[in-house]
């Protein structure tokens, strides 16, 4: 396969499972792509709720990104350089939704933040208004799922960044805010966007947590997930269509990702 | 004196216990090996880093004391310059050297209008625009200077300003740096291990060796008189203590020197190894200072060969190369080595 000087053989004990796991991970997007009904897509497409749902969809994701940037850099921050005791607890603790379910989490953010949860009864109380079910829960949910994968990538940024810039900002006058403005910020600033494209993907595809939480209101709460999980049951080739945007999407987002950033982030990171 | 400091810092197996003064206009270095702790001192002078307890004054005013006084370091009026620059990578140049008008309040327009007089003084007029990553090492290292200077700081700091360098470059910057540190009205705290920095650019010299201060004084002083092994090694003398009776010392290590003045008690004796001679054969004209040695080491320095020599009495001989060849030395090889009593410097210890 390799066309350098290198005696590029594979012995077939690895290559047999290799292109078995080519084929297992590449084939059911081929499927995809063969059966979409090509002819049907437009109106498919066009259909009411379709536009809704990829709407809904790229919003939520949108601002549960902008949500995880803005509290989850700070995190990253505080994990990366204070001196906090109990760092490594803290840590663990920010990565269990890595981990977890998505639909566990949905389940412990209706127990918290539910009409009778924890919170959400005393947010109900005060304000009469119920976060489940709506497009905030919409985003809440993704946010819970996605932050910590920006997270992580941020605190590995920071951590690959020298902090003697740091040092030598403090010596020209600058307090530690404006060095993270003016220092931390732009040095990481690779690491963050890649954090940010993992977790907007990672919340564009959420649906455990969505659909425990928010449900499935067409217009409300039903992102392109929900909406593919729904139109198989009675309608397979829209179902399909929505796949393939969904594809078209992500094969988006990793392009970017692969050229804009992961390579620099990789290497340095 | 507008830098004061005693700064005592416990790491592990190194303790820091070293009291510094620095005038204005005045520059310090503090010479010493890798490990004694001579960045750490420059960390707790910049604030960077907090000791265990001594007192920093700048300008009569305490910066740091062990009653909990703390002056963060980007509220001290210091200017610092690291061994590996440390530009911002995604700055320019300009908006590097302006960096530090424009965290203590300058707009950006006026900030940059200051740093472009700067980047004239330090030879940069005209690559303002460039990111740090198009700049060799020596420009770099210009730039941070004029970065650490435009806010006119009462201290500067010096963490190895030179010793990223090549050995060209680091001539033509050092000679740079000493022009700028001769019009600098501040006080100025240069740390490095190599005496040429200290001796080119230093007022004063304090050498630190395993925390400590071994010596303190003028660059001529500490070249002529050494008074540890490391300065000795460092400026190129032998140094060997021992006890003066009359115009002899009788070394720690054994064996006798005669030198030209008359001494008592303990004193150092420094040695030239230029001012050794090397014979096969035991010198006529019975020279007072002569004694059998055997050669363990030779390396070419240059234009000399450095023979290091064992025995009695241990010393380094520089001969030259064609001497060494007729001579026909090889490690191993027995040799008498004389130095005349004059060529011996001594004081006390």
């Amino acid at each position: 396969m390799s066309r350098a000087g290198r005696d590029g053989g594979v012995p077939a004990p690895l290559l047999v499972p290799a292109l078995a796991a080519v084929a297992f991970l590449v084939l059911p997007l081929v499927g995809l792509v063969v059966r979409a009904p090509w002819s049907e897509i437009g109106p498919q497409l066009t259909r009411p709720g379709v536009g809704e749902a990829l709407r809904l969809s790229l919003l939520s994701a949108t601002l549960a990104t902008a949500v995880s940037l803005l509290l989850g850099v700070p995190l990253a921050w505080v994990l990366a350089r204070s001196a906090v005791r109990g760092r490594s607890l803290l840590r663990a603790l920010v990565t269990v939704p890595l981990v977890l379910p998505p639909v566990v989490g949905g389940v412990a953010l209706f127990l918290v933040l539910g009409r009778q949860g924890i919170v959400g009864r005393w947010l109900f109380e005060a304000t009469g208004f119920a976060l489940p079910f709506t497009t905030a829960a919409v985003v809440v949910a993704e946010t819970f799922v996605a932050m910590p994968f920006l997270v992580i990538s941020v605190e590995g940024a920071l951590r690959a960044a020298d902090a003697r810039f740091e040092d030598a900002a403090a010596t020209l006058g600058a307090d530690r805010w404006t060095t993270f403005r003016r220092v931390t910020l732009p040095l990481v600033a690779p690491g963050i966007a890649a954090g940010a494209v993992l977790c907007w993907a990672r919340a564009l595809g959420e649906f455990g947590a969505t659909i425990t939480f928010a449900g499935n209101f067409p217009g409300t709460t039903q992102t392109m997930p929900l909406a593919v999980y729904l139109a198989l049951q009675r309608d397979p080739d829209a179902a399909i269509v929505l796949s393939l945007v969904l594809l078209v999407v992500s094969l988006a987002t990793l392009l970017l990702l692969r050229g804009r950033w992961l390579g620099r982030g990789v290497t340095s990171g | 004196m507008s830098l004061r400091a005693h700064v005592v810092v416990r790491r592990g197996s190194l303790t820091l216990d070293v009291e510094v003064a620095v005038g204005d206009g005045e520059v310090l270095a503090v010479l010493g090996p890798n490990g004694a702790g001579k960045s750490t001192l420059l960390r707790v002078l910049a604030g960077l880093l907090l000791p265990d307890g001594g007192q920093v004054l700048v300008d009569g005013h305490r910066v740091w004391d062990a009653a909990g006084r703390h002056v963060p370091a980007h509220r001290r009026s210091l200017g610092m310059v690291f061994q590996d620059h440390l530009l911002f990578p995604h700055l320019s140049i300009t908006d590097n050297v302006a960096f530090g008008l424009r965290s203590r309040g300058a707009k950006r327009a006026a900030a940059r209008a200051a740093a472009a007089p700067w980047l004239d003084r330090v030879g940069l007029a005209g690559l303002g625009d460039r990111r740090p990553g198009e700049l060799s090492g020596g420009q770099a290292q210009r730039a941070a200077l004029a970065r650490a200077l435009v806010g006119d700081p009462r201290v500067l700091l010096l963490d190895e300003p030179l010793s990223a360098l090549d050995a060209r470059t680091r001539l033509t910057v050092r000679a740079e740096l000493r022009r700028h540190l001769t019009d600098y009205a501040g006080s100025a705290v240069l740390v490095t291990h190599d005496p040429v920095d200290a001796m080119a650019l230093a007022d004063r010299v304090v050498v630190v060796e395993d925390g400590r201060v071994v010596q303190t004084g003028t660059p001529a002083e500490i070249a002529r008189r050494p008074r540890t092994d490391y300065v000795a090694r460092l400026v190129g003398l032998v140094l060997l203590p021992g006890t003066g009776t009359g115009a002899q010392v009788a070394l720690d290590g054994g064996g006798a020197v005669a030198v030209a003045e008359e001494v008592a008690g303990p004193v150092f004796v420094a040695v030239r190894p230029e001012s050794v001679a090397l014979y096969l054969a035991r010198p006529a004209g019975s020279p007072r200072n002569v004694w059998p040695l055997r050669l363990v080491a030779a390396t070419p320095h240059g234009s000399v060969v450095r023979c290091d020599l064992a025995g009695e009495v241990p010393l380094t001989a520089d001969v030259t190369a064609t001497s060494f060849a007729e001579l026909g030395l090889a490690p191993g090889a027995d040799v008498w080595a004389s130095v005349k009593a004059g060529e011996v410097a001594v004081y006390t210890r």
